[in-house]
């Protein structure tokens, strides 16, 4: 299969399961329980303000129109008002989510200079007590609820050694540096100031790892399984034989098709991450999108809660696109096998 | 027409294909499974709480408790020898309510699964057997639900009801189909085409007969490590649901509900944080070492589980 044409399938593919997860969330929202219009305005409103609110938002059409409405809003960025905060979603969203951003990326960042190191390392010496305590690693990392770790690393590292913050992205005290990404890592590293970036740092750590901890058991032990596979295949065999220097083999010929697998599954790895951002930012106070997210949830804010989830999705699909396109790229088997499934 | 009984020796880094009876099988895999201590620890682990769970009433000191009571006189005990694992607010015994947790929580996984595998499988022998636009449909519509986390899916659905366990099981059931959906179309696409499937085919097998006496039985086992493992998956579901006050409601005595009131309390009455967080990891860990040590035993390939 061309380069191209697998890449037209996968986004046509992102964009099917986008139209079908706000078809999803269109009906989850019509589900909802009580009157939007009532909600919105509170008890004491008069039925003739609920009705110009309903007109006004359109509730009085048919469903398909409403839908229609619905996806036109989406696409000019419109989510609705939220009723919570009385400011549009679309707003809402932009200032909440970059600290949900910056918190997925660090989480990352560490399955992957945590997760990936540590699984070479156990499928390079297998059945070694490295690889032993790489299954611990994981089985723990796999069982743990996330808000567990959250909850157990402040009683750790913040109540009793005193060492890390509990709750927020900053100190109390901390000047905020000036707003350029909404990252705060970034935007102090920008401004210069590296005061506010340490501050930052201690507060972002415990949180991303409770996030990470279940990525970093996943990586660990499919890298391990992968490192392990590759080095039993011949080709490896014949390197050795060659006398090819043991650190040339594992740099040129085991990393790369190792890789592969870990690679696959980031996508999941990164849901998995965003999933439990929703636990996380709850226990740390994070000003984060998923526990606005739960806000809304817990007060039946729709337009909001169909916001939050329509951007989770979102960026699911998008990331799953790019790793799908990066592993085709990279090992054209996967083309091939897209192919075969589809027939 | 009898099924493939395929098994391979992967102990011997061969794969040997052939008959055995039933006997033999069993005996073999019991044999695989208790070689492995980590599939027996895993084991031990999950009836030990079942066991618990189970009898509850009668192997915690204080049953009465789990429900909503107050003791005024004793609220916030630390661990002693009356309370294992301390008191809560109301001085209710944590570890009674951690025990009668357990039940909620294995509730809800059997509950959950009960519901949502026989669908799954059944959407995904359909699909995979028939294939065609039937299958096209349905996987398009699993790939809809994939696409987002479970826990956020569950969480919008149950954003839609009152909150209880009984909508929060509803919700995770609604999502959880999906996952064994994907499992049984692969595996049913794989073997519909071997012989011994055809051979019935020939013979004027009906399709319902070919899809439970050949293909269903060769699934089997691959369902089997997949509930498992589960198993302790909607339980972690389950305990978040719970932790941010969607699932189990007080003063319903849920783990995750425990450890959501109890951290408003850290760090002076750890042992309200502690000892359910513990016992949550405690019991998933005992369904994924048991999954794994399934999938061993019944030499399951890994993929799509």
């Amino acid at each position: 299969m061309k380069f191209s044409y697998f890449l037209l399938r996968r986004f046509l593919h992102s964009i099917l399961v986008l139209l079908g997860i706000s078809v999803l969330i269109f009906i989850i929202a019509r589900m909802l329980p009580g009157d939007p219009a009532r909600l919105a305005l509170g008890p004491f409103a008069k039925q003739e303000q609920v009705d110009n609110l309903r007109h006004k938002m359109g509730m009085d059409k048919p469903l398909y129109l409403q839908y229609v409405g619905f996806i036109q809003g989406i696409l000019h960025g419109d989510f609705g008002l939220s009723f919570q905060t009385r400011r549009s979603v679309s707003l809402d969203i932009k200032h909440y989510l970059p600290a949900t951003i910056e918190l997925v990326v660090v989480a990352i960042v560490w399955v992957l200079i945590i997760g990936v190191p540590f699984g070479v390392l156990a499928g390079r010496y297998k059945d070694r007590w490295l690889d032993n305590v790489s299954r611990v690693v994981a089985f723990v990392g796999v069982a743990v609820p996330p808000f567990v770790v959250g909850l157990i690393g402040q009683l750790i590292f913040s109540y009793s050694l005193g060492i890390l913050p509990t709750t927020g992205r900053l100190s109390l005290l901390m000047p905020p540096p000036p707003n350029r990404t909404g990252l705060l890592l970034l935007d102090s590293l920008i401004a210069g100031n590296f005061i506010v970036f340490g501050d930052a740092f201690k507060h972002i750590i415990l949180p991303s790892f409770a996030i990470a901890m279940t990525g970093i058991g996943q990586i660990t032990r499919l890298t391990r399984s992968s490192v392990s596979d590759v080095l039993s295949k011949d080709y490896i065999e014949a390197a050795r034989a060659f006398g090819i220097p043991k650190r040339f083999i594992t740099f040129k010929y085991m990393l790369k098709p190792s890789f592969i697998p870990p690679l696959t599954i980031l996508g999941l790895t990164f849901a998995s991450e965003l999933a439990n951002a929703f636990l996380v930012e709850q226990v740390f106070g994070w000003p984060g999108m998923a526990k606005y997210g739960i806000q809304a949830i817990l007060r039946k804010d729709f337009n909001a809660i169909m916001g939050v989830i329509l951007i989770v999705g979102l960026a699911f699909v998008v990331v799953n696109f790019i790793v799908d396109i990066l592993a085709g790229y990279i090992d054209p088997r996967v083309r091939i096998q897209e192919e075969v499934i589809e027939k | 027409m009898k099924n493939k009984n395929r098994i391979s020796l992967s102990d011997d880094s061969i794969t040997v294909t052939r008959w055995m009876s039933f006997k033999d099988r069993v005996g073999r895999s019991w044999y695989r499974f208790r070689r492995n201590p980590i599939s027996l620890a895993g084991a031990s682990m999950v009836f030990f709480v079942i066991f618990l769970a189970i009898f509850a009433p009668y192997v915690t000191p204080y049953p009465e408790q789990a429900r909503a009571f107050t003791d005024l006189e004793n609220t916030f005990q630390p661990p002693s020898r009356s309370h294992w694992f301390g008191t809560d607010e109301v001085g209710r015994d944590v570890f009674t309510r951690v025990i009668f947790g357990y039940r909620i929580s294995l509730m809800m996984a059997a509950v959950v699964l009960g519901i949502s595998v026989p669908f799954g499988v059944m959407l995904g022998l359909i699909s995979g057997y028939f294939g065609g636009r039937i299958e096209t449909i349905i996987m398009r519509i699993t790939d809809v639900f994939l696409a987002l986390p479970a826990l956020v899916m569950a969480l919008a659905i149950c954003a839609a009801f009152t909150p209880t366990v009984e909508k929060a099981m509803l919700a995770v059931a609604s999502i959880w189909w999906t996952w064994h959906c994907r499992l049984v179309n692969a595996i049913t696409r794989s073997i519909k085409t071997e012989e011994f499937v055809q051979a019935s085919k020939v013979i004027g097998d009906s399709h319902l007969r070919i899809l439970f006496k050949d293909i269903l039985p060769n699934c089997a086992s691959a369902i089997m490590v997949k509930v498992t493992l589960d198993a302790g998956f909607v339980i972690l579901v389950g305990a978040g649901l719970s932790f941010l006050g969607l699932g189990v409601q007080p003063p319903k005595p849920g783990l995750g509900t425990m450890i959501s009131y109890g951290a408003a309390h850290l760090p002076t009455k750890w042992w309200l944080t502690v000892f359910p967080s513990f016992a949550i990891f405690f019991l998933i860990l005992g369904f994924n070492l048991l999954g794994d040590g399934l999938r061993d035993m019944l030499d399951v390939e890994s993929e799509g589980i």
